[in-house]
């Protein structure tokens, strides 16, 4: 009843293109948007916006740029974490050694160099593909983190390892509160969003969904099999970066290469795969269950007085059964329960 | 050059060590085709349930370990039942994952039931040099490290001969093959595939008995997984053979690269140099040194 599209007839080729084309998801959206940008920095309290909404939206990021390579381009990648750290250090460096540069231009500049390594790291996708990629993938986790931790001069020599990181000021404007952080994270990963969902309707995005469902096929009709995948791996790199960045400077509060572990990677795997491959609303999907379950387990064994170890080893085992017993009664993900929930609404009340 | 050898012969015999975990993987790809991270968890999972029968009931050694793979035994049947049977027919990287939901709830449970401490494990064989090597050559190697080198080198040879020779063997390698062909002419893929777990906890077991010997039973055992995975991409996925010269190749290269190359760079290569070694070498080979050549068709 609510959601239905009869009589919502489009007349011109732009109207039929358009990102949302049924009035409901605009409406939506907008709505969401609003929420977002002016009804929660009313509401929320700081540890609402620095325990979860911020951390929420920069692992959404994340894993949008790692749905760009394993979703929309079929590369498995366990890598992700160092090309946030990329991100982060890059960003940290041409604050500490270009003074006076923009901010966001510093967090642009940190996740082209991101890309850049994930083009080199990318290289071997050209010959091996499955498992052997993600195993290989592994190397650049170990590679780059292990590279940030040795190497002087990307932490600036700090003897601990343990950077702060400089102030987000843009405009004259101090980020320095949780909401003002969060407002920030929020445009960049709306506009970033927003690019990636016209991205992967252009013939780029085509062409990256072409090599993922059968590559030699793909090269055979003509795609260039090694930009596209060279480009899934930048512009891949280039989302996660950004997001390392903004987990050093708006969530962390330091640039450690600690943070960038490979749980981290994992992690983000988990969000794409319980939001769902190959979507955009996924990767928020995805996060936001990541981000919110150890919260609520937390929660829950709190209030039943377990001990602190007894604890978190339940939370490592509810977590591991949650997986398993998400990709056994969903496997396409929370984006193809969302899917099933539009599909019925748009048949509601009738099931026919 | 004695401290060469003496460096390359420590790093053949813990490369042997990385051959028994990436054993276990091989079997499981081998039979499933699922890549089982898990594999480390189980590792540490019989490690922790031998050493804490052990210290819990007071019993010997000898006693604990038929426990112990008793309840591999289960944990892998339980697998096969719970985890992957509602998952067959699904895409590789969704069985992959849950291996790694698998891994957390392992971890999970292991430390759940007998604590997250480290632990020693003595399993009667002394960390010291072999004497006559030390006189005769002025090497110094460890004789755990040899004998667990032969006790690894008993247990391959028992798994050749138990692929090629044996009915279940056959079986195994037919289901690997095709699974809807193994079926068809008779093949109970379930209990070949509860076989397969089986097996790989058992060497799990041994793979944790003897790392945690060496090591201490701690948590730090799931990691020896990651040292598994470049000796995989570097011997072939499928490969038993494979996985035993990756194990040789990875383990002497990276003692020999730590030793060698390590200070030039400010040490602690050792946690990358196999992967980046292993994938160099995939540049070259991409289905590694044993692995089935893939031929794709459209």
């Amino acid at each position: 009843m609510f959601y239905r599209e009869a009589g919502q007839f489009k007349i011109t080729y732009q109207a039929d293109s358009q990102i949302f084309p049924i009035r409901q998801d605009r409406v939506g959206i907008a709505l969401v948007l609003a929420i977002a940008f002016l009804g929660v920095p009313l509401v929320a309290s700081p540890y609402l916006f620095s325990a979860v909404l911020i951390p929420f939206l920069i692992f959404a990021l994340a894993a949008l740029g790692l749905n760009i390579l394993t979703g929309y381009a079929g590369q498995l990648s366990l890598g992700t974490a160092a090309f946030m750290a990329v991100g982060a250090f890059a960003s940290y460096n041409f604050m500490l050694r270009i003074p006076g540069i923009p901010v966001l231009l510093a967090f642009v500049l940190g996740g082209l160099c991101a890309a850049m390594v994930g083009i080199v790291f990318g290289l071997p996708s050209l010959r091996i593909r499955g498992f052997y990629l993600a195993a290989a993938t592994l190397a650049t986790q170990f590679f780059v983190v292990w590279c940030l931790t040795k190497i002087g001069w990307f932490t600036n020599n700090s003897s601990s390892g343990v950077i702060t990181a400089q102030k987000i000021v843009i405009l004259g404007y101090e980020f320095d509160t949780p909401a003002s952080k969060y407002l920030l994270t929020l445009c960049i990963v709306c506009v970033m969003a927003v690019l990636l969902k016209n991205m992967i309707r252009t013939n780029v995005g085509r062409s990256w969904m072409a090599v993922r469902d059968m590559d030699v096929a793909a090269e055979v009709i003509g795609f260039r099999l090694m930009r596209t995948k060279l480009l899934a791996f930048a512009v891949s790199s280039f989302y996660c970066g950004v997001a390392g960045a903004l987990y050093a400077f708006a969530y962390l509060g330091t640039v450690e290469p600690e943070a960038y572990s490979l749980d981290l990677s994992f992690r983000i795997l988990f969000m794409i795969i319980i939001g769902g491959v190959g979507s955009v609303i996924g990767a928020f999907f995805g996060s936001a269950f990541i981000v919110l379950l150890p919260i609520f387990l937390n929660i829950i064994a709190h209030s039943l007085a377990l001990p602190t170890s007894v604890a978190s080893n339940l939370e490592l085992m509810v977590f591991g059964a949650l997986i398993i017993f998400f990709l056994i009664v969903e496997p396409h993900g929370l984006a193809r329960l969302w899917q099933i929930a539009k599909e019925k609404l748009r048949l509601w009340p009738f099931p026919h | 050059m004695s401290f060469f050898f003496e460096v390359f012969i420590g790093g053949l015999l813990a490369g042997v060590m990385y051959a028994l975990v990436a054993l276990g993987f091989v079997l499981i790809y081998k039979a499933s085709g699922v890549f089982n991270f898990a594999q480390g968890a189980m590792v540490f999972f019989a490690a922790s349930t031998c050493v804490g029968i052990v210290a819990k009931f007071g019993v010997s050694l000898w006693i604990a370990v038929p426990l112990t793979m008793a309840a591999m035994v289960l944990l892998g049947l339980a697998t096969e039942k719970i985890v992957l049977r509602p998952l067959v027919n699904q895409p590789e990287i969704t069985l992959f994952m849950a291996t790694i939901g698998l891994t957390f709830f392992i971890e999970g449970l292991a430390q759940l039931i007998w604590g997250s401490e480290v632990r020693r494990l003595d399993i009667g064989i002394e960390d010291v040099p072999l004497q006559f090597l030390l006189d005769r050559f002025n090497i110094a190697v460890s004789q755990f490290d040899v004998t667990s080198a032969g006790i690894c080198a008993v247990l391959v040879t028992a798994l050749a001969l138990f692929f090629s020779k044996t009915k279940i063997g056959r079986a195994l390698r037919a289901v690997a093959d095709d699974h809807q062909a193994a079926l068809a002419v008779g093949i109970p893929l379930q209990q070949i595939w509860g076989i397969v777990w089986a097996v790989a906890g058992f060497v799990a077991l041994v793979a944790g008995m003897l790392w945690g010997a060496r090591n201490g039973v701690q948590f730090a055992l799931t990691f020896v997984a990651l040292k598994a995975l470049p000796v995989l991409i570097l011997g072939g996925f499928t490969s038993v053979p494979g996985a035993i010269i990756g194990g040789l190749i990875i383990g002497a290269s990276e003692k020999l690269a730590e030793v060698y190359i390590g200070p030039m760079v400010g040490g602690g290569i050792e946690g990358w140099f196999p992967y980046v070694l292993a994938l160099l070498f995939l540049l070259v080979r991409p289905e590694g040194l044993f692995g089935e050549k893939i031929i794709r068709r459209i």
